[in-house]
Parts: structure tokens; sequence; C-alpha cells
């Protein structure tokens, strides 16, 4: 009935998950009673849960990554504090559970942090610069955020039922094979990456079809903000690259259900394959999460210089060609597995062949900034903090580019502190940036700037002081995932790098502050004009928070930096464009067939790592019938009349007045 | 200065310029990078079929177990599904209900042959020791073959409900593209199967 569910499969005997489950249960049990006492439930469902606006959806994602790095960074909290003690002695983590606290902490970091926080930027921002009124598929996006929640749940769930994976956060095989690792770990690092990666996949198709197929008049290729472009090529790799990831990861799961040899010790089993197959996705993966962030960067660098991005076409051909390159490279990340000189050659010359477009990259944000008028805000802190960050983070990948140097480095700390060098200072920082910057644009005030510096400085303090260490410790020969050591000369820095996550913890308990206080003084934050930075691209000419359908009226294209061009013209001639024709749109309504196909698909991954094959199926036919219900429907539109569209442009061309200081439209 | 400028777009407004593309456009174009999705994957099953060709683990190779007559005759039942699909959108495009369905239940016939010869082969395969548990070839060779074959399965389920949709609700707009995303699908299996066809069977029996 059950399969191999039962009684047990609950850690009684492991306090830490239990206490740590029964917390973060509690806190959820409390918010849920609270929103439904105070009624906010309707509200909820209508407006959030089955809403298939891009920009709610965007934030869903960006809230939901929110939530996951806390979790994640909690993992992190207690692999510092595990390794600060461990010398000598066993600390207070038993090996069993260090490696799940490693393996989970990757996971999530990487698949329920880093990706949604960028895929809800790209989700938010790009439907916005682009001019348009939502994405290619609407309801899609919806399903693909759910599927994100689903897969996060499941990860989450096997905290208290069962156990997660002890293999590291790509399950390398044999370890993560049935015979070494019989228990449900991987099987839930799998259904849960399977089903969140269905989920990215198609909101790849859904970005990639809406940037090359649905932009405002006049937005040609060589027009698209920066962002825009970082996010063709970001969504260009999901959808090359997470194929791969999907084929790999099912052929472990046959490996483990129905005993095939993919990758098993016998009957001809290649784990070589796994390592090429899964690093096939995983080297795009890193440029799928950091592309976006350098579009992030563009945008600010940009906006807060007061001037046009500098050598924006070289931009673009860098993006591109980083695109390309990113497939090129993946051997890199397993250079001691004895491809062979001429093969390691290869791919050392290809991987250091790509910090070229990046290094363009950096000139052209420093050039951006020569000569402008910089105003230092909070996200321009952070984009700076990012520029010093990831050249130091590059430049250490280069040296593990070279493939001696490599077999000294590999799986030590120092290739550790590497990529949390360019993941942290590129992703995450360029995540936070994103944050600071469009924040105004999707509620309507600006966060507060006080706040917002203290968690920069000790996020940023933080990192260093957590992950120089890491290097030294690297060149000292400590490798990766010990959960004890005897070594004392590692102590003193691993004692300093853990209070260096103690000051990361500051920075995130400043973020939290600054959100609740920036809440609080909403008021005195608002932002009345749209366009609280003096920006550049289209997000800023609609109103903060922009109404549902975005724009009234398509904007009408005519250069690069849409909105700067319509700004100044107005300026110049002191009077607002003129004053477009109306007409009534469509617009998609809302629609649950998201979180019910997650309901099911959770079920079905629930099923399948315990073994319990009807609720398998009936979690397949449940996503079956779902969108069965959905593809019935008779009424998928809501119409927005022409008055209603001119009402709503008409508040939003009295605040452009206001802010341009030049008079406001006479009522017609 | 335009983005065109050598008029490549045979208009005063250069194609990348002209707007949002209207939905038929949208959808199509948006399945299109789904089914290229698709390709990627199968490619991902295509390596490690050529890596694990020759890890027999002196189980059976390829010239051993195939069994070119009934490749043969999955081909032609595949190939006239794909041909009975065609003429399921000459009948949508005529907005011929009646044809349309005798159409689509030919499609739907001719797969469900397919998987009938797939599911012969596998389980005679099975029957005689030669399962995927036997060697990495043979897993390599089931998950391949089998991969295509989950896929025409769900097509036959996506091609059923399209069959009750259009009785139900008739050829609406949105039903319309559905179809053409169906067929766009179907097609595409046939794509598979020839490349699959030509590495797995014809070349393993030449190997």
């Amino acid at each position: 009935m059950f399969g191999k569910l039962n009684w047990h499969s609950i850690p009684w005997d492991q306090p830490i998950p239990l206490i740590a489950a029964a917390i973060v249960g509690s806190g959820i049990l409390a918010v849920l009673v609270w929103t439904w006492r105070a009624g906010h439930v309707p509200y909820l469902w209508r407006e959030w849960i089955t809403s298939v606006d891009h920009k709610r959806i965007g934030i869903m994602y960006c809230g939901f990554a929110l939530l996951m790095l806390m979790r994640g960074f909690v993992d992190a909290a207690m692999m510092r504090s595990q390794q600060a003690i461990a010398y000598g002695n066993p600390g207070y983590l038993p090996p069993e559970h260090y490696d799940q606290i490693f393996s989970a902490h990757g996971t999530i970091m990487i698949f329920f942090v880093a990706m949604p926080f960028v895929i809800g930027l790209m989700n938010f921002v790009v439907p916005l610069q682009l001019g348009v009124r939502d994405v290619a598929f609407p309801t899609l996006n919806n399903v693909s955020f759910w599927l994100t929640a689903s897969g996060a749940l499941l990860i989450n769930l096997s905290l208290v039922i069962g156990e997660f994976a002890k293999t590291g956060w790509l399950a390398y095989p044999p370890l993560s094979e049935l015979r070494f690792s019989p228990g449900v770990g991987v099987d839930y690092y799998l259904w849960a990456l399977q089903i969140s990666g269905v989920g990215t996949l198609l909101s790849g198709v859904n970005l990639v079809t809406t940037i090359l197929k649905m932009r405002a008049p006049g937005m040609g290729y060589t027009r698209m903000p920066m962002f825009c472009w970082t996010s063709l090529a970001s969504n260009l790799l999901i959808v090359a690259a997470f194929p791969i990831l999907t084929a790999t990861l099912a052929m472990l799961l046959l490996d483990r259900y129905l005993g095939f040899h993919f990758f098993t010790n016998e009957l001809g089993g290649n784990q070589m394959m796994f390592v090429n197959l899964i690093w096939a996705w995983g080297h795009p993966e890193v440029y799928i999460l950091i592309l976006p962030a350098f579009g992030v960067f563009s945008e600010i660098v940009s906006t807060f210089s007061s001037k046009p991005l500098f050598g924006y076409r070289s931009m673009v051909v860098a993006t591109m060609v980083i695109c390309i390159l990113s497939f090129m490279v993946w051997l890199h990340h397993f250079f001691t597995m004895g491809a062979g000189a001429d093969v390691n050659g290869f791919f050392g010359v290809t991987t250091m062949i790509i910090a070229v477009p990046t290094g363009v990259k950096v000139f052209n944000w420093l050039f951006t900034m020569y000569g402008g008028k910089i105003r230092f805000h909070v996200p321009m802190l952070w984009a700076v903090a990012f520029m010093v960050t990831f050249v130091i983070g590059g430049m250490t990948g280069v040296l593990l580019a070279v493939p001696p140097a490599d077999f000294v480095l590999h799986n030590s700390l120092f290739l550790v502190a590497h990529f949390h060098n360019v993941i942290i200072g590129g992703v995450l920082f360029g995540a936070f940036a994103g944050y600071n910057y469009w924040f105004p644009k999707a509620f309507g005030f600006r966060l507060d700037e006080r706040w917002g510096r203290r968690a920069f400085w000790l996020w940023v303090g933080g990192f260093y002081l957590a992950f120089m260490p890491l290097y030294v410790l690297g060149l000292m020969g400590m490798t990766r995932r010990m959960a004890h050591y005897d070594v004392p000369g590692w102590q003193p820095w691993l004692i300093a790098a853990a209070f260096g996550a103690l000051m990361i913890a500051g920075g995130i308990a400043c973020q939290v502050i600054q959100l609740y206080v920036s809440i609080r003084n909403r008021k005195d934050l608002v932002d009345v004009s749209g366009d609280p930075w003096d920006g550049r691209s289209l997000e800023w000419i609609t109103t903060s928070p922009p109404p549902p359908f975005n724009f009234a009226v398509l904007p009408n294209v005519t250069g690069e930096e849409a909105y700067w061009g319509i700004k100044s013209t107005a300026r110049d001639n002191g009077e607002l464009s003129e004053r477009p024709k109306y007409e009534a749109f469509h617009m998609p309504r809302n629609s649950p067939t998201g979180v019910v196909t997650a309901f099911f698909t959770t079920a079905l991954g629930f099923a399948a790592v315990w073994h319990i094959w009807w609720l398998f199926v009936l979690g397949f036919l449940g996503a079956w019938a779902t969108f069965v219900i959905f593809a019935w429907r008779d009424e998928n539109e809501i119409e927005i009349s022409a008055a209603e569209a001119e009402r709503l442009d008409a508040e939003r061309r009295n605040a452009k007045a206001r802010l341009l200081d030049i008079p406001a439209d006479q009522p017609a | 200065m335009s983005g065109d400028p050598h008029k490549l777009g045979r208009g005063e407004i250069a194609p990348s310029e002209r707007g949002p593309a209207p939905k038929r456009v949208v959808v199509a174009y948006g399945f299109w990078i789904f089914l290229l999705t698709d390709f990627i994957m199968f490619a991902g099953f295509f390596a490690a079929y050529a890596v694990l060709a020759k890890a027999t683990a002196g189980g059976p190779a390829a010239r051993d177990i195939v069994e070119l007559p009934l490749v043969g005759g999955e081909t032609a039942l595949l190939l006239a599904s794909s041909f009975a699909c065609g003429m399921a959108g000459i009948a949508t495009a005529a907005k011929n209900r009646f044809w349309f369905q005798i159409a689509m239940a030919a499609t739907a016939l001719l797969g469900a042959g397919f998987l009938a010869l797939e599911a012969y082969e596998f389980l005679h395969l099975i029957g005689e020791g030669h399962g995927p548990q036997r060697s990495a070839f043979l897993s390599a060779f089931f998950a391949l073959v089998g991969c295509h074959g989950l896929h025409v399965t769900l097509g036959l389920v996506w091609l059923t409900t399209m069959m009750a949709q259009v009785q139900a609700k008739g050829f609406r707009d949105e039903i319309l593209r559905r179809i053409a995303c169906f067929s766009l699908f179907w097609h595409a299996l046939d794509i598979i199967w020839v490349a699959l066809f030509t590495t797995v069977y014809l070349l393993g029996v030449a190997g």
C-alpha cells in the first residue's frame, strides 16, 4: 500500500532535522493560520496563486528564491560551524548527516535559489522592456513556477520523511547507484530535479519565444535593452542544455529503478559518461545563471552613470559568443579523469578564451562609468562590488583552467572558493542588485537605502571573510566535503571563514529588516512617477506598479534606449508626446492549472521516491486531467475596454508630466 | 541606419521591427522550440547509445538481436500513420469534422500498431534473457527505443484528447493551433525514428 514508506522512515533518532522541521513547520503553519484568519486566502488565490501575469509570477519566483536562500544558508552555516570546531574531534554533525547537508546546500542554492531568482527577474522585466503586455504563453508560465515549487517541496520533505542524497549536488555514480546509495536520498534528488527541470525548460521555451516573436513595434534586435539580450542568451542555453540534464537523470533513474547499466560498475556501465553528460549541461548552466546577472549590471551601471551603455554592440557580440563557447568547455570540470594531455589542453584553451568576451564586458562597464555622473544608490553599490569580486573569481578560474594547476587544486577548497566567488559575487550580487533596482517598479515604493547599505557591507565583507580563507586552505591541501580533519594549521582559517558566514547572516538579517522597514515607511518611499532612478528602458515608462496589461498602447520604438528617447523629446519640446488612439484589447484569464498540476506532480514524485505505484499513476492521471479541463475552457480572455485603457493611461501621462515639469494633458 | 539596410524583409519596416507576431505564429514557433529541446534530449540518449554500443558484456550485440523485417514493419506503420496525420491536417483546413475524425482514428490505429510491434520486440528480447539488465548496450538500446515509444504513447493520449475536443468544441482558433502543434509533434517523431532506424538498426546489422 505505502511502498517503502513506514513509521521508521521518519528519522526519530536525529534531533537536528526534526527540531529544524518542527520550527519551520510551525512557522509555516502560523503564517497559514494568520493568512486564513485575516481573510487573505481568496485574495492570494485570485491575485497571485492563479495569476498568469508575468509580473506576479516573476515576483513569486523571486520571493520563493529568497525563502530558499534562507534554507540553503542554514545548511551553509551548519557546515562552516562544523568545520570550525571539528579539528581532531567529530564535531556535532555525524558524517552521514554532514554529507546530506552539503548535497542539499548545493542542490538548493543552484536549482532553487539562483535559478528561480534569475528566472523571476527575467519574467518580471523582459516583457516590460520589450514593450509588450505579457510573455508568449502566460498560463504555461504559471505552470513553470509551480513545477519549480513542487520540486523544492519534495527536497524539503526529505528533511523529515526519509533522507536526502549523500552524494554531492551532482550525484556522481557509482556512488549514487542503488548498490552504494540504497536509501531514498538520491531518489528525492532525482525526482525533485526532474519535476522542477520541466518547469525550467518550459520557462526557457516561453522566454525565447517571447523575445524572438513578441516585441513592441520598432523594437528591433539591435534596439533591445542589454538585459533582454542576456536573457535571450540565457534562455537559449536553458533550451539547449536542460534536455541533456533530463536525459542524464532519466538514465540514472533507469539504473536505480529498473536495473539498467548506464553507469554501474558491472556489465559495461560507464561512469565517465555520466560525468561528461552532466557537465555538458552543468557548464552551460553556470552561464544560464551569470548572463542575466551581466544584463542586470549593464542596466544598472548605465542608469546610475546617467549614460548609455558603452559599446552596446560589442556587449551583444560578447554575450552571444559566451552563449556559444559555454558549450565547448565542459571538460575542464574533470581534467583529472584522464582524457589525456591533448584533450585537456584543448579544453584548457577554450576555457581561457571564454574569459575574453567576459573581459570585454568588464571594460564596457568601466567605460560606461568613466565620465558619467555616477549615483551610488544600493543597486550601483552591488554593481561595483560585483566588478571587483567577479574579476578575482574570474582570474582564479583562469588559473584552474590550466590543467597541471588543476591537477593540484582539483576538489580542494580552492575550487570551492572559486565557484562561490563567481556565483555569489556574480549571480547573487546581481540578484540583489536587481531586487533593489526593480523593487519600486514591482511594488510602487523604493527599498530603504540605509538598511540596504548595511546589508550590502555585511554581505560583501562577510563574503570576503568567508571565502578568501578557503583559497588559502585549498593551497594548503584541504579537500572539499570534509566532516572533520586533523591538521592543526587549518583550524584558524576555518574559524575565520565561520565568522564570515556569521557576517553574512547579519547581512541577511539586514535584508529582512530592510524589507520590513520599507513596507512600514512605504508612504515616504513611494514612487509616483514610475521612474525613480531616471531610467532609460521601457519598464520605466509605465506606472509603478504597472497595470496588469503593462501598456495601454504598445510604445512605438524608434531607437536604442526607447524610454530615454521619448523622455528627452518630451523634455526638449516641453510637452508630452501626442496622445495615442486607444483601442480595446484582450488579456488572458487567470487559471489554477499550474498549482493543481503541481499538486499532482508532487504526489507523483513522492510516490516514485517511495515506490507507491498506485499514487504514481494517480498523480500522472491527475496532471493530465488538469490539462484537459484547462483545454476545455470556453472563455480564455477578458476584454479591457478602450475607455479603461485611456483612463489609466491619463493618470500615467499626468505623472510623467509632473516628473518632467511640463504641462499635463488637457482633458479630451 | 535601420536594422535592415538591404531591405531583406521586402517592406518599408524591417521584419524585426513589425511588432508582436500573430498568435498562430507565436504558438507554432514556441512549439518548434519545444520540439528542438526534445531532439536534444534524444541526442543525449543517442550519445549514450553510441558510447555503449560495444559494451555488450559478453551478451548479444546489435546484429544478434535486430530483426529487420519486424523493424521494417514498424517503420511502415509509423510513416503511414504520419501520412494519415497529414490527411487530418487537410481535413482540418477544410473544416471537415467527419474526415478529420476518420483520419485521426487511422493515425491512432497505425500508431498503436507500431507500438504493438515494438512491445512484441521488447517482450521477445526480454523473454530470451536479453533485457535491459543484461548489459550496458542493451540498457542504452531499450532506453533509446523505449523513449521514442513513450513519446508515441503520449502522442496517442494527446491524439485521442484532440479527437474528443474537436468533437465537443469544433474547430475553434485555439483548437486549430493545438492541432497544428500535434501534427508537428507526430511528424517530429518520424524524424527521430529515421535517425533511430539508421543508427540502431541499420548500422547494428552492418556492424
